[in-house]
């Protein structure tokens, strides 16, 4: 109802095959008197319909900078963005401001991770969903009081009535990531970014809320990428899987590739440094340093200062891609077919 | 596996400091920095009177009142006594700028001190305190500070005191506020895990948290501490003439505005870019401080 | 001044544990047999004042009734979620927090009693870690002020305090010319928790509480953590009670664990016990949320439904029991007990399925079926479902 006022170029309907969320080389420089911060060097992914991407990465790596860059939500001032986003052939970064707003919320939308901060405190719920619908769709305000109530039945909110009328802080913390969650769904967009969603939950209700996505996303339609540091999440919810370091896709695969084989050194030190399952008696693997500044990046590779496998040859120019994974790939020039025999014997499901 | 060091790309020289960094983003505040010359320059200028002004300020001359800038080497024109409105005004400078000043500094003193303690205390303590100086705050400034001051008498002694009352209760509140937010952190408990005394948690870990925001604030006041004086004193209550200040001058050439309205405006002019600029400096102090280092 | 070598000191602490028994400590008074530290009956409830005069309407039961000891040298780990009341248990046993009811025995002698330790000497036994985060650090003080702060209030002369600061920088593996003068906003999350550490060990403390210290680091930086923590534990001969969320790491660190429950300790005992037969209904449903890096072990469904319940008005008898499929009349009732839950090595259940005595059906006779996240030998079916037993 929307998608052909935002874009004249795009297709009324995009054809199945057609990635929901096309990223070509975006990069993201944050400028100031001081310094540039290159945040984002040369990001690409594909996601398709009703697939979940998930975006792996530390604190520094570039990955909520990537995620807030798909919707253009970084400040305009000091941002310069490069590349080229398309959501559902949609060019974002030619998109007017008024063309962004009716994109976002109606095509793509943002799960935060602090819900309480999101969410409007003088608002009840009800009126925060029934506002996002009737922005969107062109219904009365109390069709979008059942279309919202449907949504918390959907979202698993026990006595959805009462909790339309209930103000955030009358919410328990799983209750108000379900608020969020139908927010972000109500107007059934194709695209769903979730920043870190379950981050600040208990392991209890964690657990519900990554299995409440997953089945919302098989009943939407909807395609999601989440972005988050614990490899758990990632095994539990997503199909595809991109490793970030530095602002750059390290590693890109199905979920099960990257995350049982991983070729990239770095994530290879990611998933051997994990506690989980590590017997007592073994020391962890720590990668030594820390993660390159962001302002004055070096040339070649940015691990290649804690790879144990770095050469001169690393640091000379920004390695290319090798396919890997199937149709996914590796940033690095130490991967080939002899390597990956010794490497899958490092690999963490034969503890 | 050693605790590992941090890579090579970290640099050896030496970081800046928090006083640093807010020095540099002021440098850039080219707004902030011309209201402060102003303001520098009018202290001066104050201060330097006696060698400034070419006339007495206490010299009446009947023959030559209210004449326009520019009559007989009065640079600034004459007020309805004859005298130079030049010099009167440096002099006045004088009383307005303390006037503008000394009450807040009272304030933050006395202030500061309870609301801090009400902070960090809590309890019964911060009952006693906060209650207190609501009662002072449901008072309109100017009504307060005129009744303090009618009541006592006229004056500079009762004006300054009868500022300083009005200001305490805001100073305290914020004081408090801050207090409290720090109090919550963990440092702070870590500090009194080392079973340090309360004083030395306050004084080595509170104040350096609350003292930046509250000075800022402070410097704020300094604005309306300086209408406000303005104000007494042109209501006959602070003071008293023939020691020149602004607000009595204002009063008293309030009846010739007819007949020489540019001298008339003046006094009045003065106050208003003086508090102003005093509004602006500390606008942009407290944008330099707002921005995480 | 070297920093430490962790092999070295891993090397040493399997050693001495192998030897089952920590070294010899000049400070240590009650000798090696004598926990470290026993917790008797700790109880503390908030009130939660509201209306138009403040009056109490109703109670927070943060901590109530929790006894358990720490053995010398051994590290004790504390999971549970939030309203689970394992930070307020933190804060009674540093008594940053004055306690309702109950007493804290630190090395054989009753803490705050006229005849036993004072306040002022607990506080240099007793040491906590905080989490990370930008409220841990002073930012207006530089990192060797904030390390020194705890040895001036205790008398130490600014330079010998400044001395041991920056010994202490290199013990936690920051180079002291490097870090001496940092503000905290210029180090990053590794840094800041090393620096907390440092803080911690100022005072040349037995007892280290690390509350969530490693929770809010990136996962390699919180393995650079860890091994720091362990080769200290060992080259200083600390003992740690190990406060998180976190259920992977807990056991890592962990010679023994305990469950809490809204303000209750609802499991203890040894950690690989307690992780391979978890006994509690509520231990069980935790364990089974626990995520797996290995994409073939997915959780099918949530074990438990619901959010960690707050602590204000809890339920009478067994806490956990609106929210456990096995719940009877008596649970609701009776509170179960954990038993003798000072006798160290014993794997204790507050359960009245356990307890062979009590009035349940099942009494003596738990069900069977444990999540399938901590065995050794998993299997690598696609969806990992939960017993049936608690879909709840």
């Amino acid at each position: 109802m929307n998608a052909a006022s935002v874009s004249a170029a795009a297709p009324a309907s995009t054809p199945a095959c057609a990635p929901v969320l096309a990223v070509d080389d975006l990069t993201v420089r944050f400028v100031s008197r001081d310094a540039t911060v290159h945040a984002v060097n040369g990001v690409s992914l594909r996601v398709g319909a009703r697939e979940v991407l998930c975006i792996i990465g530390e604190s520094g790596s570039g990955k909520s900078v990537t995620l807030r860059a798909l919707m253009r939500l970084l400040p305009a001032d000091r941002t310069r963005l490069g590349g080229s986003i398309r959501i559902d052939g949609t060019d974002v970064l030619a998109l007017s401001e008024r063309q962004l707003s009716m994109l976002r919320g109606a095509t793509v939308s943002m799960v935060f991770q602090e819900p309480m901060t999101a969410l409007d405190p003088v608002y009840t719920i009800g009126e925060q969903i029934v506002e996002t619908i009737v922005r969107h769709r062109r219904v009365t305000r109390r069709e979008a009081q059942e279309q919202a109530l449907a949504l918390l039945e959907h979202v698993r909110v026990p006595s959805p009535q009462r909790r339309l009328r209930a103000y955030p802080h009358e919410l328990s913390g799983g209750l108000r990531q379900r608020a969020m969650i139908a927010i972000a769904l109500s107007c059934r967009p194709r695209l769903l970014l979730a920043d870190e969603p379950t981050t600040a939950l208990d392991a209890t209700v964690q657990i519900q809320t990554l299995v409440l996505l997953k089945q919302l996303q098989a009943q939407f339609g909807t395609s999601i990428v989440i972005v988050t540091h614990d490899l758990g999440v990632a095994a539990q919810i997503a199909d595809k899987v991109a490793v970030m370091y530095a602002g750059q896709i390290v590693e890109y695969g199905a979920a099960r590739d990257v995350l049982l084989a991983p070729q990239h050194p770095y994530t290879r030190a990611m998933l051997a440094s994990t506690v989980a399952g590590r017997p007592r008696e073994l020391e962890l693997q720590t990668i030594a340093g820390s993660p390159p500044d962001l302002r004055a990046l070096p040339p070649g590779c940015a691990f290649a200062a804690r790879c144990p496998r770095a050469d001169s040859a690393c640091s000379q120019a920004t390695p290319p891609l090798r396919a890997a994974h199937g149709d996914g790939y590796v940033r690095c020039i130490h991967i080939d077919g002899a390597s990956r025999a010794a490497s899958d014997a490092l690999a963490p499901a034969d503890r | 596996m050693s605790a590992a060091l941090p890579s090579a790309a970290l640099r050896a020289v030496a970081p800046p400091g928090y006083l640093h960094a807010i020095a540099r983003r002021l440098r850039h505040d080219y707004v902030t920095l011309s209201f402060a010359a102003l303001l520098v320059l009018t202290v001066l200028a104050a201060c330097c009177a006696p060698l400034v002004a070419h006339y007495d300020p206490y010299a009446t001359g009947l023959l030559g009142r209210l004449k326009p800038p520019g009559w007989q080497g009065h640079l600034l024109g004459t007020d309805d006594l004859g005298r130079d409105m030049f010099a009167r005004l440096l002099y006045g400078a004088r009383m307005s700028l303390a006037m503008g000043v000394a009450p807040v500094a009272l304030a933050l003193a006395i202030g500061g001190t309870l609301g801090v303690l009400a902070g960090f205390y809590g309890g019964a303590l911060n009952m006693a305190i906060m209650r207190t100086m609501d009662v002072f705050y449901a008072f309109p400034s100017v009504l307060l500070a005129v009744a303090i001051s009618g009541t006592i008498g006229g004056g500079v002694a009762s004006g300054l005191l009868a500022l300083t009352l009005v200001f305490i209760p805001s100073l305290c509140r914020i004081a408090e506020t801050a207090t409290s937010q720090v109090r919550a952190l963990d440092f702070v408990e870590a500090a009194q895990a080392t079973g340090a005394s309360s004083l030395s948690v306050i004084v080595a870990h509170v104040l350096g948290n609350v003292l930046p925001a509250l000075f800022v604030f402070a410097s704020s006041l300094i604005s309306v501490s300086v209408l406000l004086a303005a104000g007494l004193s042109f209501l006959g209550l602070g003071v008293q003439p023939p020691t020149p200040d602004w607000g009595q001058m204002l009063a008293g050439l309030r009846q010739a505005i007819y007949l020489q309205p540019l001298v008339c405006a003046l006094p009045g002019l003065a106050i208003c870019i003086v508090s102003f600029s005093f509004n602006m400096v500390s606008d942009g102090l407290r944008h330099a401080m707002d921005i995480r280092a | 001044m070297s920093h430490i070598d962790g092999s070295n000191a891993a090397s040493h602490a399997r050693a001495a544990r192998l030897a089952g028994e920590p070294a010899a400590d000049p400070r240590d008074r009650g000798g090696l047999r004598q926990p470290l530290l026993i917790a008797r009956g700790l109880r503390k409830r908030f009130a939660v004042r509201g209306g138009l005069f403040g009056r109490t309407m109703a109670h927070v039961h943060a901590v109530d009734g929790v006894s358990f000891s720490i053995a010398k040298g051994e590290t004790l780990g504390v999971v549970g979620e939030s309203g689970c009341g394992k930070s307020t248990l933190a804060r009674l046993l540093m008594r940053l927090v004055e306690p309702d009811a109950g007493e804290l025995i630190f090395d054989g002698e009753a803490v705050g009693e006229r005849t036993g330790l004072t306040l002022g000497e607990l506080r240099k036994n007793v040491q906590m870690v905080f989490q990370d985060s930008s409220a841990s650090l002073n930012p207006r003080m530089s990192v060797a002020e904030s390390i020194a702060y705890g040895m001036r209030v205790h008398g130490a002369t600014r330079d010998a305090a400044r001395q041991t600061a920056h010994t202490l920088l290199e013990q936690v593996g920051l180079r002291a010319a490097l870090f001496a003068a940092r503000y905290p906003h210029e180090l990053s999350g590794g840094q800041k928790q090393r620096v907390n550490i440092a803080r911690a060990l100022a005072l040349n403390p037995r007892l280290l509480i690390l509350d969530e210290a490693v929770s809010a680091l990136d996962k390699s930086v919180e393995a650079q953590v860890l091994m720091l923590l362990r080769a200290l534990k060992a080259q200083l001969n600390l003992t740690y009670l190990f406060i998180s969320h976190d259920l992977h790491v807990v056991r890592y660190v962990s010679d023994r664990v305990l469950v809490m429950y809204l303000g209750e300790i609802v499991e203890i005992g040894p950690a690989d016990d307690v992780y391979r037969n978890p006994g509690h209904p509520y231990t069980r449903a935790l364990f089974g949320c626990q995520l797996d890096t290995d994409p073939r072990r997915r959780i099918a469904e949530a074990p438990l439904a619901g959010d960690p319940p707050n602590p204000v008005d809890p339920p009478p008898g067994c806490r956990f029991h609106p929210r456990c499929p096995y719940a009877e009349h008596v649970c609701t009732t009776r509170v179960p007990s954990l038993g003798d839950a000072l006798a160290a090595p014993l794997h204790a259940v507050a359960c009245h399925m356990h307890d062979a005595a009590s009035a349940h059906t099942r009494a003596g006779d738990p069900p069977a079926g444990m999540p399938h996240a901590f065995r050794a030998d998993g299997d690598a079916s696609d969806a990992r479902r939960p017993p049936d037993l608690l879909r709840s």
